[in-house]
């Protein structure tokens, strides 16, 4: 019997990545095996393979990919685990899918601390796992001090359509409704709330979160009813809209007083000299609905915990300029421009 | 919120408007500039003039500023920060104003200028207490309502004794700036610009108090209301202007009560006094040179001059010939009227300041208006 | 410009006049905010902030009469809800 090789214990306390870590050798293996098999964990993982084989279904499948760079990595609500997973699910839920598969890529900065990439691979597999969806596969990189923030992440996604299901913006018509699954600007203040020089005490948290449960019910109820549906992440409401204006060749109608907007979420945007319409989104979607469909979806997604504030917030006109238009609370009508750069507070 | 929420009330903007309809003469044309860019701000953002009759117009004045600082002065801050020993601390407003060459502080930054984005001259502060091995330099700008936020960092400095913290002061005021447009020879010679009235601004007024507008209202003979930020303070201001003019009064008048008094803030106003002292002249975006229309460090605080400490040299820098932003800024043109806007000027590539600040007449006009334009093209 | 928000004081501290700080509620999201040019202010008035400082405290029987004023127009003009234009 051959003597067991001493294997020294990851020190996931006081541990940091180094450059060990990426270079495929056995430390690079203890810290998949130790912090993200172990927090993912699932059959595909767990034979150890370089890719995962999976049965495909019948039907249409449906691929996407995504990078996340979100700085802090750790903001109330979430992190940019979970921030990972959710926003993988998202993208495939957009499509009307059943989300199945996600792979994820870690790039890890030399330096960074073990706790905290252990306290992100348990959030993906607890994101993950409340999803119903597994990550069963992925890779480790490991770059020098300086050239990552931390920790990026990159994903893949797969899922599936159910037949007969095609939401794309050129079905988009005059006289649609659009509907908005709930409030606006969450994510993008809890995030902002603890970056340096801006921070603010607030109970607002970010409202990360996966969208396929919602998205099925919608489905169930709209059927050919839904045209598209799209996740405001970055550039927030307004940057969704007009990219749907753009690529459906219509304008949009949208009410300021139909906006679903917290409280505090408004307060932090005033504080700061921000547009709520502007500020990023993670667990939330609009959809343009045929409109004898609108109050059947809207009722299916008040009925779900991720739709109660779902809300008619306007509907879709012909404009050849494609402009988005927004009826104030003020009696005014003022357009709602694509985000130019990123939005940043300003004094004036 | 509180003291907001109450003056954004769509039905009393109604009233106002109905009022205000009644009360204009339809055989008068009003024409009111209000001077502060946040006033441009509300005014498209909640399009209060879709609410004004055809003869109440609404013209943009250069109370920006961001809109207003030379190019020249942004090149200067842009060097500083190319300085490796230096830290540049901004307010947001700045980063996206374009100097000279298509340079900002934001490519400045993406190029490895150490830039911070701060909300207040204490973070600066608190930066530079807590790398002592830096140079950090607070880029000052604003009109009297931000002045007395950098007297007061000046202060702390000199009480926390740091040796590493300057301001470089771009602080200008808004009487000149006013006398400025109301000599503007566009107003005495060729009469383009004829102005009835000013929307005075609002928090510039909490500070300086509304005795500073009296010599105006006297000296031009134009009635001056000050009002505060949102829509109906706006709307309601707008009225209380049309019925001076009605009666032929010309007198200051104070909407926005609840912040502003008579004597302004006399603290802040000691304070800043204490700390600053005018410039002989200087050179705003749009308006030219305007006399002892800015401020730098007095003598006594020049430790804590970043002009002086790193020999900042103004470095003649024109804006480009065809950005129309001094007309505009002075009202003599509408954004419109120049050749740049919508075509190689817009939000993603500003030429000149008045489409990168969010108050700038360009921008303001681009984000709220341009659809008004079309409509009116199109019937 | 300057962009100033209006926010109620809930607590104060410091005892140096230049460096006298307060927690200051903006409708839901709470800073720190320098006091130093609002002497007399205390727990509970509202005061409008820029860029971290109060500059003045808000004269809250101004306002309400403001809004009386407002309200007396609405009552005498008797506009309907809708849009008139």
């Amino acid at each position: 019997m051959s003597p067991r090789a001493y294997r020294r214990k990851l020190d996931l306390e006081n541990g940091r990545v180094d450059l060990s870590h990426g270079s495929g050798g056995r430390a690079m293996s203890q810290l998949i095996t130790d912090i993200f098999h172990k927090a993912l964990d699932n059959a595909w993982l767990r034979r150890g393979n370089d890719q995962a084989a999976f049965d495909v279904a019948g039907g249409r499948m449906v691929m996407t990919t995504d990078a996340y760079v979100v700085s802090p990595l750790f903001f109330p609500g979430g992190d940019i685990g979970s921030l990972a997973v959710h926003g993988t699910i998202n993208d495939i839920a957009m499509a009307g899918a059943q989300p199945l598969y996600l792979s994820a890529s870690f790039i890890l900065e030399e330096g960074f601390a073990l706790r905290d990439l252990k306290r992100i691979a348990d959030s993906m597999g607890a994101a993950a796992r409340a999803a119903g969806v597994a990550v069963i596969t992925g890779d480790t990189k490991v770059v020098e001090r300086g050239k990552a923030d931390g920790v990026f992440i990159a994903t893949t996604g797969i899922g599936v359509v159910p037949p007969g299901l095609d939401l794309s913006a050129e079905k988009v018509q005059p006289g649609d409704c659009v509907i908005l699954s709930g409030t606006i600007g969450d994510h993008g203040v809890a995030v902002m709330s603890k970056r340096q020089n801006l921070s603010f005490e607030t109970d607002i948290i970010s409202d990360s979160a996966a969208l396929h449960g919602l998205v099925a019910a919608m489905v169930e109820a709209g059927g050919r009813g839904l045209r598209v549906m799209r996740d405001p992440t970055r550039g927030g409401l307004a940057s969704t809209l007009n990219e749907l204006a753009q690529q459906s060749g219509v304008g949009f109608r949208i009410m300021e007083e139909a906006l679903p907007v917290r409280p505090e979420v408004a307060a932090a945007c005033e504080l700061l000299g921000l547009d709520p319409l502007y500020v990023a989104n993670e667990g939330k979607l609009v959809a343009v609905v045929a409109p004898e469909s609108a109050e059947p979806v809207l009722a299916a997604m008040r009925n779900h915990s991720l739709g109660r504030d779902a809300a008619i917030i306007g509907d879709v006109v012909a404009d050849d300029h494609r402009f988005v238009q927004m009826m104030t609370g003020f009696g005014g009508v003022r357009i709602v421009d694509w985000l130019s750069g990123e939005q940043l507070p300003r004094i004036c | 919120m509180k003291h907001v929420d109450e003056y954004r009330d769509g039905r009393l903007a109604q009233v106002l408007a109905a009022r205000i309809a009644r009360e204009a003469d339809p055989l008068a044309s009003y024409r009111f500039m209000e001077f502060c860019g946040g006033h441009t701000h509300a005014i498209s953002r909640y399009g209060i003039e879709d609410l004004l009759p055809a003869n109440v117009r609404l013209i943009h004045g250069p109370g920006c500023p961001v809109c207003v600082l030379p190019v020249a002065r942004i090149d200067a801050a842009i060097r500083l920060a190319g300085r490796p020993e230096i830290t540049l601390c901004t307010y947001g407003d700045l980063m996206r104003v374009p100097g000279s060459d298509g340079m900002s502080l934001l490519r400045a930054k993406a190029a490895g200028a150490d830039i911070r984005m701060v909300y207040s001259t204490l973070d600066a502060l608190r930066i530079a207490a807590a790398a002592p091995e830096r140079e950090v330099v607070f880029l000052a700008i604003g009109f009297e309502t931000t002045t007395p936020p950098t007297a007061l960092a000046v202060r702390l400095a000199v009480a926390k004794k740091l040796a590493n913290f300057t301001v470089f002061c771009n602080h200008v005021l808004t009487p000149p700036a006013m006398q400025s447009i109301l000599d503007s020879p566009d107003r005495r010679g060729l009469g383009r610009v004829r102005i009835d009235g000013f929307i005075g601004p609002a928090h510039v007024s909490t500070v300086i108090g509304t005795e500073p507008y009296e010599f105006f209202a006297k000296e031009f003979e134009k009635p001056i209301v000050v009002a505060g930020f949102e829509p109906l303070d706006v709307m309601q201001a707008i009225l209380m202007l049309i019925r001076q003019v009605n009666d032929g009064r010309h007198e200051v008048e104070n909407q926005y009560g609840r912040a502003v008094r008579r004597e302004g803030n006399t603290r802040a106003k000691a304070e800043v006094a204490e700390i600053f002292e005018l410039r002989e002249s200087f050179e705003w975006r749009g308006l030219g040179v305007v006399p002892y229309s800015g401020l730098r460090l007095k003598e006594k605080y020049s430790s804590f001059d970043a002009e002086r400490r790193f020999h900042v040299v103004d470095m003649p820098a024109r804006d480009n010939p065809a950005c129309e932003c001094g007309a505009i800024l002075r009202g003599v043109k509408k954004p419109v009227d120049c050749k740049l806007f919508g075509t190689v000027c817009t939000p993603e590539t500003p030429m000149g300041s008045c489409m990168v600040s969010a108050e700038g007449a360009c921008a303001a006009h681009w984000t709220y208006g341009r659809f008004r334009d079309h409509a009116r093209k199109v019937s | 410009m300057c962009l100033a928000v209006p926010g109620r004081i809930l607590s104060l501290s410091g005892d140096d006049p230049i460096m006298r700080v307060g927690r200051v509620d903006f409708g839901g999201v709470v800073k720190e905010i320098n006091l130093a040019y609002v002497p007399e202010a205390r727990v509970d008035d509202y005061v409008l902030v820029h860029v971290g400082f109060a500059l003045t405290i808000i004269d809250e029987a101004e306002a309400a009469r403001v809004l009386a004023c407002l309200r007396e127009i609405a009552a005498l003009e008797a506009v309907p809800v809708e849009a008139a234009s």
